[in-house]
């Protein structure tokens, strides 16, 4: 892939004396997993394509311990914490921005206890607020009038009241949003919070991306819209599993924006 | 000899409150074994939390049907109460309806509120009992209600359709009694109180003799009160509980953002001590610190979890919302948050039970881990909130799931292999996965 992406880190903005707007804390599942991967570069267009003048910490960031906190092992989440907030800290990093819920959750609520005190703010949230200021614009382009339907993350919705800046951004592309029966508030999980995503699920009659995806391919949409990594994968799965993968995408918030414009 | 019923009904009054006061105290005593947590803070958010949720039913309405049904049996009780005010006060000095004198016309639009209260009452317990025992509802037929739950939630159906009969046939035959102008009953005249519903209830009465009229208002009112002094009663063993825990339970509840966890302290210690370049791992302990307990890391028992969730572990009304949006339990596997919230009272219990028995903890070698809740419900567990959310009154079974979780991993090292795996990377690689951090930054380039 043809690359012209601007990903400066920490580290050389530091070397040239200066601070920028915002840290983007990419986390494992952009930094490493294929399909998260493409989240991240989606997004990091859109960045580039504002100007934001944001840094990542490339090889110096590490786990926020998320995992390992819902696993039970405080233990190493604060080991984690700990070395993270010491490099955040030293960069005197105040804002952040995450396109992972997980890492969102972790490092707006359980740092600051633990000596790490920052502004964070999911990608959708941010994408919003660049919209605002009128420093992106985004139009219907290619998913004008194609039915959506988006998928509430556990750790942006139920978790941190976040529910409104996503389908405010799928509004500015002029879907048809469609809502799943169980949305918001009562939105089902995909299945893999709580280090569920690393394990084998417990034995049951049904896996539960497999009854979040059905109850997505019920609303008739041709994309279901995550704002999550993890759920990204569970649903991703889910269609494959019901033979749906011509018909129906799995598409991060930030891809949507970014597709739409060819970016 | 005229002062006869008067003690006998002081003396009932005193035995129903002071036994069920004794009881109250021994659940104090009980919520007081968990650990101390301070919910002391932001005490306006806490009253309007409580307000709204708890007095204002705001989350019962969340499902329609069961909610307006609930919210009549609330309202229902509640109105009705200030009656139970009247008889009690007609009861130790022996008047007949005392307020009826003093509030005029407001008195009759108060009882003809009473029984209209009193009869939707019958019809939603009623449709309670339809719904619970022949709908087939899922959270109603599960296997975790077998047995006392069950029929725990069918008893008070049965209690509050006996108190509200023999609300409206003491109301009924008093009518009657009235409009003949029998003596004790009479009131120069006049009706005190309306009665639109037993009236009707009154007819199959009419053609009675006073003295059996009598006798059957007499027994409905004593039988009324004393049902009221049992059901009181009865709350410390049922599900029931709820109608008075509710309250400080909704106040008590978290109000930091639902996907904040705690922050163990214990642990914080311990790693800033090993991040300490200066910390010397070989120096004595501090003497202050040797005189704690060595604390276990989360929990194992009920005596590991906190005040707050043993407040909700007694509050629980096992209604099963969360079990119904639990994302593991409608994919079937063993987790079920209502089971979680009623092992947790069980054990609480059979702990209280010794220490009422023994006088004090004796260990009985069972646990709240492996001897109620296993692993593999609490494995199964995604975090999601879902049950936390669903919750009408505030209760957390998702912080409980997480203490034992903590205590399998930190004390027993017990995590499910591939988890051990996972955690082994984020330890060794700074990921969940093995590849290595320095390759963090590697999609720029690709």
């Amino acid at each position: 892939m043809s690359n012209n992406l601007v990903v400066p880190t920490a580290a050389e903005f530091i070397a040239q004396g200066k601070q920028p707007e915002v840290l983007f804390w990419v986390g494992c599942s952009g930094s490493f997993d294929d399909r998260a991967k493409k989240i991240t570069k989606a997004f990091v267009k859109l960045l580039n394509k504002a100007g934001v003048e944001f840094a990542v910490l490339g090889a110096e960031e590490s786990c926020t311990g998320d995992p390992a906190k819902r696993a039970g092992n405080e233990f190493l989440f604060q080991m984690q914490a700990m070395m993270n907030i010491e490099v955040l800290n030293g960069y005197e990093i105040k804002n952040i921005v995450t396109a992972c819920p997980h890492c969102f959750n972790t490092l707006k609520n359980e740092y600051p206890e633990l000596g790490g005190n920052y502004e964070v703010v999911h990608h959708t949230q941010f994408l919003k607020s660049l919209i605002a200021d009128g420093r992106l614009k985004i139009e219907g382009g290619k998913f004008k009038g194609k039915k959506i339907t988006y998928h509430d993350p556990c750790y942006l919705g139920r978790a941190n009241n976040e529910y409104e800046a996503p389908r405010e951004l799928l509004e500015k592309l002029d879907v048809a949003l469609v809502e799943m029966k169980r949305s918001r508030r009562n939105g089902l999980c995909c299945g893999a919070g709580g280090a569920q995503m690393f394990k084998e699920p417990e034995p049951g009659n049904k896996d539960i991306n497999i009854e979040r995806t059905d109850e997505a391919i019920d609303t008739g949409a041709d994309i279901i819209a995550a704002g999550c990594p993890f759920c990204n994968t569970m649903m991703t799965d889910g269609v494959k599993a019901a033979e749906k993968e011509e018909k129906i995408e799995v598409l991060d918030i930030a891809e949507l924006i970014a597709n739409a414009e060819d970016l | 000899m005229e002062y006869i019923p008067n003690i006998i009904f002081i003396l009932l009054l005193v035995a129903g409150i002071g036994y069920f006061a004794s009881n109250i105290k021994k659940i104090i005593r009980n919520v007081k074994l968990g650990k101390e947590v301070d919910r002391s803070d932001r005490k306006g958010e806490r009253f309007a939390q409580m307000a709204r949720i708890a007095l204002g039913q705001s989350k019962m309405v969340k499902r329609p049907i069961a909610g307006f049904l609930h919210i009549i049996v609330y309202v229902g009780f509640v109105i009705i109460n200030i009656e139970v005010l009247e008889i009690i006060i007609d009861g130790i000095t022996g008047s007949h309806r005392i307020f009826a004198p003093y509030l005029g016309g407001v008195y009759d639009f108060l009882i003809a509120t009473f029984e209209i209260l009193a009869l939707l009452v019958l019809i939603t317990v009623v449709v309670f009992w339809i719904r619970r025992n022949a709908l087939n509802i899922k959270r109603f037929t599960m296997g975790e209600l077998k047995g006392w739950p069950k029929n725990d939630a069918n008893y008070i159906l049965y209690f509050e359709v006996v108190l509200m009969s023999l609300f409206l046939i003491m109301n009924a035959t008093d009518f009657i009694l009235q409009t003949r102008g029998v003596e004790g009953y009479a009131h120069a005249g006049e009706i005190f109180g309306s009665f639109p519903v037993s009236q009707f209830v009154a007819i199959p009465f009419e053609s009675m003799a006073d003295g059996t009229l009598i006798a059957i208002e007499r027994t409905a009112w004593w039988l009324h009160i004393a049902g009221i002094l049992v059901f009181l009663n009865y709350l410390y063993w049922s599900k029931h509980l709820h109608i008075m825990l509710a309250f400080p339970n909704v106040y008590f509840a978290k109000l930091t953002p639902q996907g904040k966890f705690t922050n163990m302290e214990a642990v914080t210690k311990e790693v800033k001590m090993m991040m300490d370049p200066d910390a010397d791992p070989f120096a004595a302990p501090d003497p202050n610190e040797m005189e704690e307990d060595p604390a276990s890391l989360g929990a194992a028992d009920i005596f590991d979890l906190n005040q707050v969730q043993l407040l909700n572990a007694y509050t629980c009304t096992e209604c099963g919302r969360c079990t119904s949006e639990c994302p593991a339990n409608i994919t079937g596997k063993k987790l079920s948050p209502r089971k979680i919230m009623i092992d947790t009272r069980d054990r609480l219990e059979e702990v209280g039970s010794i220490i009422n028995k023994e006088g004090e903890w004796k260990d009985d070698g069972k646990t709240l881990l492996n001897d109620y809740i296993t692993t593999e419900e609490l494995w199964a567990c995604t975090t999601c909130n879902a049950c936390v959310e669903a919750c009408p009154i505030g209760i957390d079974p998702l912080s409980i799931i997480m203490e034992m979780r903590r205590y399998l991993v930190l004390e027993n090292s017990a995590a499910p292999s591939e988890l051990n795996v996972t955690m082994g990377n984020i330890e060794n690689n700074g990921a969940p996965w093995p590849y290595n951090q320095m390759d963090r930054l590697n999609w720029a380039n690709e």
